[in-house]
């Protein structure tokens, strides 16, 4: 049998779509993070905790109101989205005239109020959320087991990737809502509702994440420090596709799941830190990121 | 008149000793994660056992005054040993106990040494801190990777489970778990195949568990902890992996872990444990008692090793009627601990704490009566068997 870089092609196709599905996460975070970013101008590092909560909203549907897995993947960013709109427009709007510094410190303290809450509540050994029934069971590949759910994912995330890249790039209220970025008072002129267009982008950035929570609620264990333990990660993936870029933000999510999945298997120790050091190579070659404009 | 005057001496003697003894104010420091991984099996209630352990001995009877402040490490060794040298330094702290993740315990420990202070490690598990690391002042209370890999090691490879592959967390307690049982695989007959090391703490174990299952082994041995354990247990069932046949075992899992993970993907696992509540009257008792005060949970053996440790340790503050790190070491070594949650024990000279084991198997939902009642009992190890035999350890202060 021949081998790939002393890897039997069986076990590095297994290792890659374990690669490509964890890049779903990445991608459907970063993304938030970049379409609040680039509309907004806000570095938002509640992401995480808004994550979070998406995995707990869903978690407490299904045990206080028995609501099932398909009908929270549709609330829980309804109703996570929501608690981003009140929070900007009481806190962040105030805060667009001024430096992105003080977005992030007051993203970055909601941040951690919010951890502590569900933290103090729910301790951090984790909740569990059972896979809806539907998405049990597995597909033999040959090369791997892949899990019905697994698949799911990955199929979810580029479904909701493709359709947030289109509406903004593609669609006249992305282009709306471009132009009010670039220029809010003539955007303004034309009758559209600024204000309101960013409240509302904001809202979508957030659902986006919880999203993301719902997805992970039934693989990974639903815990308060679910959120920080990826925030960083995606921020790196952020940085590489360049602050804002959209597709960027989809692409480097995908690509670097797969870069580190690939790690996890030559070098099991460095996967923690692969993706900083992407990073670093990448701004020191091209500092506004893979996808990004130079200002 | 003599009489008179001996009997007045004995009384202002007692009377001395009387004050000095009312003049004895403890200051204990209970350092733990409170806020990661491992808080739910120290944080918090290790606090409520300490504060059980002050109750039951009763200091304020006895005229000794004892305060418990706490702190949490974030299982960082710099922030545990920055938090240790304040408590020693600035605010007379004079015994820090618990202490889980292994590398925060070991810098605990030499700072403990540099001090000349006493250390009740209940949360760690490297069998460093009563071997060559080991310290005057140290105590090593409630279980290490040794005694782990001993019981549900050995247990796996005589039910058949020989080829073993290991999933461990990448630094010091899962190095040290892995190396222990590593050697009672070899020694029982099993052999190990292979191994991948995680970054710690980790989410995501699908692509080390998938090397573990194309390896072909028997067993993946998991030499991690927490919510890391919990996650792998969680995705092996997840991509099939224990189905095909291929089993667990988990070295060190907390009833808090099984609790996360509920039963019907814990059931079967195989563990060992210093203490279950459900053992007897006394364990009972107790922890209704702790539950009482952390809304329902019942203790893990961490939680029952600090009350344990702290007990013996007011106890021979009281005998020797003073904090003299020496006297209190001393009398703790030569002294057995007594007490109802983790029953009769002794205390060796390089500060290994010896009690019991148990061998313990995860219940399948249908054996379970509720929430809580999770373990079936396999097999008492006796201490001399359980933990390593003094002369191997290599610890200095053993001649």
């Amino acid at each position: 049998m021949f081998e790939l870089l002393g890897i039997p092609p069986q076990a590095l196709f297994g290792q890659l779509l374990l690669g490509l599905i964890n890049g779903s996460f990445y991608a459907l975070l970063s993304l938030g993070l970049a379409v609040i970013f680039g509309l907004l101008n806000i570095i938002n590092f509640s992401h995480g905790a808004q994550y979070m909560m998406g995995a707990f909203v869903a978690w407490m549907l299904m045990t206080y109101a028995g609501i099932n897995y398909w009908w929270a993947l549709l609330l829980v960013p309804i109703i996570v989205g929501a608690s981003g709109v009140v929070i900007e427009r009481l806190m962040i709007s105030r805060l667009y005239h001024l430096d992105h510094l003080y977005g992030l410190l007051l993203t970055f303290g909601l941040a951690l109020i919010i951890q502590g809450l569900f933290r103090n509540r729910f301790g951090v050994s984790g909740l569990p959320y059972a896979i809806p029934a539907e998405l049990t069971g597995a597909q033999n590949l040959g090369f791997m087991f892949l899990p019905n759910y697994r698949g799911w994912v990955v199929v979810a995330s580029v479904v909701v990737c493709f359709g947030t890249w289109f509406a903004i790039e593609r669609t006249r209220l992305g282009a709306c809502l471009r132009a009010a970025t670039e220029n809010p008072t003539l955007v303004g002129a034309f009758g559209i509702n600024v204000p309101r267009m960013i409240t509302l982008t904001y809202g979508f950035g957030v659902g986006l994440a919880a999203f993301a929570g719902v997805l992970a609620a039934p693989i990974y264990s639903v815990n308060p420090n679910m959120g920080a333990d990826l925030i960083i990660v995606v921020f790196a993936v952020v940085v590489i596709g360049g602050m804002g870029s959209i597709l960027g933000a989809i692409v480097t999510g995908f690509g670097l799941g797969i870069v580190e999945g690939l790690t996890k298997v030559f070098y099991p120790e460095g996967s923690a830190v692969v993706i900083f050091v992407i990073m670093a190579l990448v701004l020191l070659v091209k500092p506004a990121g893979l996808f990004g404009r130079t200002a | 008149m003599k009489l008179k005057t001996l009997a007045l001496a004995a009384l202002a003697t007692t009377l001395m000793a009387g004050s000095a003894m009312a003049q004895t104010a403890i200051k204990i420091g209970v350092l733990n994660d409170r806020s990661g991984t491992y808080a739910d099996l120290s944080g918090e209630g290790s606090v409520v056992a300490a504060r059980m352990a002050v109750e039951d001995f009763g200091a304020a009877d006895k005229g000794i005054d004892v305060e418990i402040v706490s702190a949490d490490h974030q299982n960082k060794p710099d922030v545990a040993s920055n938090i240790a040298r304040q408590w020693y330094d600035q605010d007379g702290v004079d015994v820090i106990v618990d202490v889980p993740t292994s590398s925060a315990a070991l810098a605990v420990n030499e700072i403990n040494r540099e001090k000349g202070k006493i250390f009740l490690n209940s949360g760690a598990a490297s069998t460093d801190l009563t071997g060559t690391a080991c310290a005057p002042g140290t105590i090593h209370w409630t279980y290490d990777t040794y005694a782990l890999a001993n019981g549900t090691g050995k247990a796996m490879v005589d039910a058949g489970y020989k080829d073993w592959f290991f999933l461990t967390a990448d630094y010091a307690f899962g190095h040290s778990l892995e190396e222990n049982t590593t050697k009672v695989v070899t020694e029982s007959g099993g052999t190990v195949v292979g191994s991948v090391r995680h970054p710690f703490p980790g989410t995501d174990f699908s692509s080390f568990l998938l090397q573990a299952q194309s390896s072909g082994a028997d067993v993946i041995g998991l030499a991690n902890a927490g919510g890391d354990t919990v996650n792998s247990i969680k995705q092996a069932s997840e991509f099939g992996i224990t189905q095909s046949g291929q089993a667990l075992a988990g070295l060190l899992i907390f009833i808090t872990d099984v609790h996360a993970l509920g039963l019907e993907t814990a059931q079967g696992l195989v563990l060992t444990e210093a203490f279950y509540w459900d053992l007897n009257d006394d364990t009972r008792a107790w922890s209704e008692r702790f539950s009482a005060e952390m809304g329902g949970s019942k203790p893990t053996m961490v939680h029952a090793g600090v009350y344990s440790s702290v007990l013996h340790y007011l106890n021979a503050v009281e005998a020797t009627g003073g904090k003299d790190t020496e006297a209190l070491m001393a009398w703790m070594k030569e002294n057995p601990s007594e007490d109802p949650v983790m029953g009769t024990g002794t205390v060796r000279a390089d500060g290994r704490h010896m009690h019991d084991m148990y061998l313990f198997q995860v219940k399948t939902p249908a054996e379970s009566t509720g929430p809580w009642d999770y373990y079936k009992l396999l097999a008492t190890i006796p201490a001399e068997e359980a933990f390593r035999p003094l002369e191997e350890g290599g610890c200095p202060l053993v001649e």
